[in-house]
């Protein structure tokens, strides 16, 4: 939101994505901006949250404590149910990254001043390449280079086969963009409708029809818990996917 | 109309139609949950294991979608 020149009321959703210098100074490689604070806010939160709730290691939980089972809990089933039980080592990869990616989405719908920092192609860009890479040297590792024979699907008639190889091909190495980009794109374009409404609002109050912005007001508060719910199945989704994509390298030809 | 107005006319016109994409994406995601919900009615005891299923063919009809509402914002504000 951002006031005009003449103090009229000018819709500008995409300047909460800004990053900028916390300290002051040129944005170098090392600043420390608003991305990197609420970085550390979501490992900070995650740390809390897990280290408190397993203090006491009650045998009747308490709140905080059933809290931390129940996450830890979903995502070692989901590892065990996608990669089968040798897949249990990867489950602290796979754990972090949900964690991380829920926190940051959660802390971003902070309603004063929060960054979000997944809204950002960079960052979750870093953690979809390194999913990619981590699946391509393991399969590599393990497999040797039969592990690219995925692509040539042996169950297709033969004259089916390098055609649907080249398809396989783009679809696995469009695999890192997709796995970043829904998650950016999802949470860039939830917090961009938000403040599209919260302008609406202030365009209506400005204008001097104040009843009126129950309307938009209301359609915040509906597409807030709407957005919660997106921030909690990204986090999820974002998660099963990294599961179904290491499976291809520990579990191959399946 | 110079060359600047034409371009920005041009970037807003394509930021519209990229957001079209969008509405593939609300089909496929309609239809992803639609053939869960009616499956899941026919035989309720399967429809447990298949929730993690849909989710996944809801995300991959909506990343179409985002790749649309991503050219759409690279129109606006990269071009």
């Amino acid at each position: 939101m951002a006031a005009g020149p003449d103090g009229e009321v000018i819709i500008d959703p995409m300047s909460q994505f800004a990053i900028k210098p916390l300290f002051g100074g040129e944005l170098g490689t090392f600043t420390i901006t608003n991305s990197t604070l609420w970085m550390g806010l979501t490992v900070l939160a995650v740390v809390l949250l897990l280290l408190l709730g397993t203090r006491g290691r009650n045998v009747v939980p308490t709140r905080m404590q059933s809290v931390a089972e129940v996450l830890y809990g979903f995502i070692r089933q989901m590892c065990v149910d996608v990669l089968g039980e040798k897949g249990v080592k990867f489950f602290p990869y796979i754990f972090t990254l949900f964690m991380f990616i829920l926190f940051s989405n959660l802390l971003g719908m902070w309603p004063y001043k929060s960054f979000t920092t997944t809204s950002h192609v960079a960052v979750t860009g870093v953690l979809a390449l390194g999913v990619f890479l981590t699946v391509v040297i393991l399969g590599v590792a393990k497999n040797g280079l039969s592990f690219f024979g995925m692509f040539w699907v042996t169950s297709a008639p033969l004259a089916l086969r390098p055609a649907l190889a080249i398809i396989e091909i783009i679809s696995f190495f469009v695999r890192p963009l997709s796995h970043s980009i829904r998650l950016a794109g999802n949470m860039m374009a939830g917090h961009a409708v938000l403040k599209v409404f919260a302008g609406l609002a202030a365009m209506i109050v400005a204008g001097g029809l104040l009843p009126l912005a129950i309307l938009p007001i209301g359609a915040m508060v509906a597409l807030t818990a709407l957005e919660l719910l997106v921030a909690v199945v990204q986090a999820y989704i974002f998660a099963i996917l990294t599961c179904i994509y290491l499976n291809d390298a520990v579990n191959p030809h399946h | 109309m110079d060359a600047e107005a034409a371009t920005l006319l041009g970037k807003y016109i394509g930021a519209g139609l990229a957001c079209t994409a969008m509405g593939g994406a609300g089909v496929g995601v309609g239809h992803v949950v639609g053939n869960y919900l009616a499956g899941a009615l026919r035989n309720p005891s399967a429809a447990g294991g298949q929730t993690a299923t849909m989710f996944l063919g809801i995300a991959f009809a909506e990343a179409l979608g985002i790749f649309g509402f991503l050219i759409a914002l690279l129109l606006m504000f990269a071009v």
